[in-house]
């Protein structure tokens, strides 16, 4: 089973380490990690796309919970969220292959965010899937390069994660 | 009133009543040796190598309340470190090891004794941390000594670049700590504890199986007051040894790969189990599907959370430091004014298990190592510090040394290391001093440590090293033998050292025992003549003997392999 894990974690050198050191030394699964600074610049927040049973996710939550930096462990996989991903991808736009460019961005509700003579870049956010449908929507010999920042999420409502 | 960094470090170690630091000087210590030199409060014990250095700071935590200190230099100090360090994380032993680093200007140029101390260390520490600020050298001293002994306890290493000991600030040592991402639980859920007592008030067959955390929160006494309450037998691991007294008649004995036929047996046919402090591992349990063939009810106490559910599902877990739990329940079973169930038939099946005298063994004209084991228990009235190295002379020790009060047992359990037996000996002569301490080790693991002889010598610490001596590496022969077809492969050591002459080299008082009618009297003088000296008494023993019971590796807790002495 696939679940998102959101961390607030001491936004401390190491930090970071540790817990992908967690993952490794445990041989959990990690598909996506993202991290960043929150609003509260001592904290950062932390998401962990990861797969595995039962057991597995309570032990996860469990070990994390054990780093002394980290402060707070939710899965947002268990009730309702909102996840996204971001993704640029830069394609080939010459010809006719340029007006269908756009036509995808725009039907993806993509933002075309750099334009050369013959390349695109499009931003692009949504779920994994979304991106993943995008790209299997273009013709893969025009994408150039692809970029993603891997899942964030939150969740829905009341559910809030803050110390 | 501003200080060095070094100065600093001093004087935190001083709040913290640090009477012994276990250390080693090199380049990036320099400032910290310094100061060290310039006071008397704290004594430095200079061993022979960092690695005995962190076993000793361990050993005197485990044989004591207290927390042990090592001290090392940048580079090769830190990683001559690792193996202590790793070994006191796996049996969650509270120690702090201060590490010398270069100058935070050089980190990252693969400067001169420069390794990457937190990221080597990271996964066999319960925290570390590296100074970079002069400012924060105190608050991190506090946090330290306070995460090694709260909650699940365990070693904290803390990287202290030169140039930080150099530098000044205002010394202000924090009273207490406030981490809004560390807060252990203390106490247990009351509702889960209720479900517990009335789970052992409906038992028929019931056992009481405690670990290492029983030992390391000092929880013997009210533990002896639960089992006595109940009249359940009672387990331990090889942690857990001493934690319930060993000699008691509800005792059954250590449980696992080499625990007693009854022991393991009442294990797998309980119908509930009351786990404390203890975390079902592969040595215990054995085969945990096996394990799980027989329907019962784990109710499992552990201050780790992440200890429960992770081998067995439990049905009632309760996280809480043991001695507030154990409180708890007694309160509860006092208020229940219930009577504790009959367990009489299930006692009869326990002592029939018990008549097959599962550790009886033959003597033959050569020295057992059992033997051994029985006389240093009566010629030291069963009330002496028992070190150990790993191999079969460490189950030996925990077989038939009969241990009845906790932290007297100090070995190696969880990473099991070789080598720990010389240095945990002197970690609990300072912590213990004038104690009667004797290191039960093999010829291959004694020599892992041996320069500590050394050490020894120059404060004079009165080991009795009991060097059972089958000039194997008696616990891989057992197992090429029992499962490579007699493939001895590298398990036979050549070009062992007179050992009564090296101990003599180092100073100390050597002797060579050959038979077993010379054992009892031999063992008997170290203790009294050669009370204050360190005797090396190298026994030569049967080379055969193997330990038994023993269940194999996947193998389940009742299929044991029995001696065929029996
Ligand atoms: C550092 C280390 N290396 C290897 C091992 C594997 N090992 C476990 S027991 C053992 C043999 C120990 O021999 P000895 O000290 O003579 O004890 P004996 O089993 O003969 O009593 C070995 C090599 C270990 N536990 N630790
Ligand atoms: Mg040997």
């Amino acid at each position: 089973m696939r679940h998102i894990i959101s961390i607030l974690l001491e936004n401390e050198a190491g930090a970071l380490s540790r817990v992908a050191g967690l993952f490794s030394a445990r041989g959990y699964n990690i598909e996506s990690l993202t991290v960043a600074p929150t609003e509260d610049a001592s904290l950062s927040r932390m998401t962990i796309v990861t797969t595995g049973s039962e057991d597995v996710l309570e032990q996860i939550t469990k070990q994390l919970n054990k780093l002394v930096d980290v402060v707070k462990v939710v899965d947002l996989s268990e009730a309702a969220h909102s996840e996204r991903e971001l993704m640029l991808i830069k394609v080939r736009a010459t010809g006719k292959d340029r007006e269908e460019m756009k036509r995808m961005a725009d039907i993806f509700r993509g933002r075309i965010i750099d334009v050369t003579d013959s390349t695109y870049v499009i931003e692009l956010t949504g779920t994994g899937n979304k991106l993943d449908s995008f790209i299997a929507a273009l013709d893969a010999g025009l994408i150039l390069e692809t970029v993603r920042t891997g899942v964030c999420g939150i969740g829905r409502g009341d559910r809030i994660l803050k110390v | 009133m501003t200080l060095t960094g070094a100065e600093i470090v001093i004087r935190c170690l001083q709040e913290e009543k640090v009477d012994y630091v276990f250390g080693y000087p090199g380049g990036s210590v320099l400032h910290i040796y310094d100061e060290l030199f310039k006071q008397d409060d704290i004594k430095h014990i200079l061993v022979r190598h960092e690695q005995a250095a962190v076993h000793a700071a361990d050993a005197y935590s485990r044989s004591s309340d207290r927390v042990g200190v090592a001290l090392v230099t940048s580079g090769p100090g830190v990683t001559n470190a690792v193996t202590g360090i790793a070994t006191a994380y796996m049996d969650s032993i509270p120690m702090v090891v201060l590490c010398g680093q270069v100058p935070t200007y050089y980190i990252g140029q693969d400067a001169f004794q420069e390794c990457d101390t937190v990221g080597i260390t990271r996964p066999c520490v319960k925290h570390n941390f590296l100074v970079k600020d002069v400012k924060d050298l105190a608050a991190t001293m506090k946090k330290a000594f306070h995460i090694a002994k709260t909650g699940r306890p365990g070693p904290v290493v803390v990287d202290i670049p030169k140039d930080i000991t150099a530098n000044k600030c205002e010394f202000d040592y924090p009273a207490s700590v406030q981490m809004r991402s560390y807060n252990p639980v203390v106490k247990g859920h009351l509702g889960q504890i209720k479900k517990a007592v009335q789970m052992l008030l409906e038992a028929k067959q019931p056992i009481i199986y405690t670990g290492g955390g029983v030992v390391l929160s000092d929880a013997s006494e009210k533990l002896v007051k639960l089992a006595k309450r109940l009249n359940f037998p009672v387990t331990n691991t090889l942690m857990g040894l001493g934690g319930y007294p060993a000699t008691d008649k509800q005792f059954v004995g250590m449980l696992g790969m080499h625990g007693t036929y009854e022991a393991n047996m009442t294990m797998q046919h309980a119908d509930v189990v009351l786990a404390i402090g203890a975390r079902f591992d592969d040595r215990v349990i054995g085969n945990p599907e096996h394990f799980g063939e027989v329907a019962r009810k784990i109710i499992h106490v552990d201050i780790d959370p992440s200890s429960i559910s992770k081998r067995v599902k439990v049905d009632v877990p309760i996280v809480g430091n043991v001695p507030d739990v154990l409180d708890e329940l007694l309160k509860l079973l006092e208020e229940s004014g219930k009577a504790a169930p009959d367990v009489s038939a299930w006692w009869q099946q326990i002592d029939a298990w018990r008549g097959k005298n599962c550790l009886g063994y033959k003597q033959k004209s050569l020295i057992e190592p059992q033997y051994v084991v029985e006389k240093l228990y009566e010629v030291t009235g069963g009330d002496a510090f028992i070190t150990s190295d790993v191999g079969q002379h460490q189950m030996f020790a925990a077989q038939y040394y009969k241990f009845d009060k906790p932290r007297r047992w100090i070995n190696s359990g969880g990473l099991g290391t070789m080598g720990v037996g010389l240095p945990y000996a002197m970690g609990v002569l300072f912590a213990n001093p004038g104690a009667q301490v004797a290191c039960i080790t093999g010829e291959g693991s004694i020599q892992m440590c041996i320069q500590e002889l050394s050490t020894c010598k120059q404060f004079e610490l009165p080991v009795k090293i009991i060097n059972l001596n089958n000039g194997m590496l008696g616990m891989v022969r057992q197992w090429q033998e029992m499962f490579y077809s007699k493939r001895y492969s590298q398990s036979y050591v050549t070009s062992i050292p007179d050992f009564v002459k090296l101990a003599e080299a180092y100073g100390h008082v050597g002797m060579r025992i050959e038979k077993p009618e010379d054992v009892e009297p031999a063992l008997k003088k170290a203790f009294t003549e050669y009370k204050d000296r360190l005797v090396f008494m190298d026994f030569i023993i049967d080379p055969e003997a193997n330990v038994f019971p023993m269940v194999a590796a996947g193998k389940g807790l009742s299929e044991m392999i029995l001696s065929e002495d029996l």
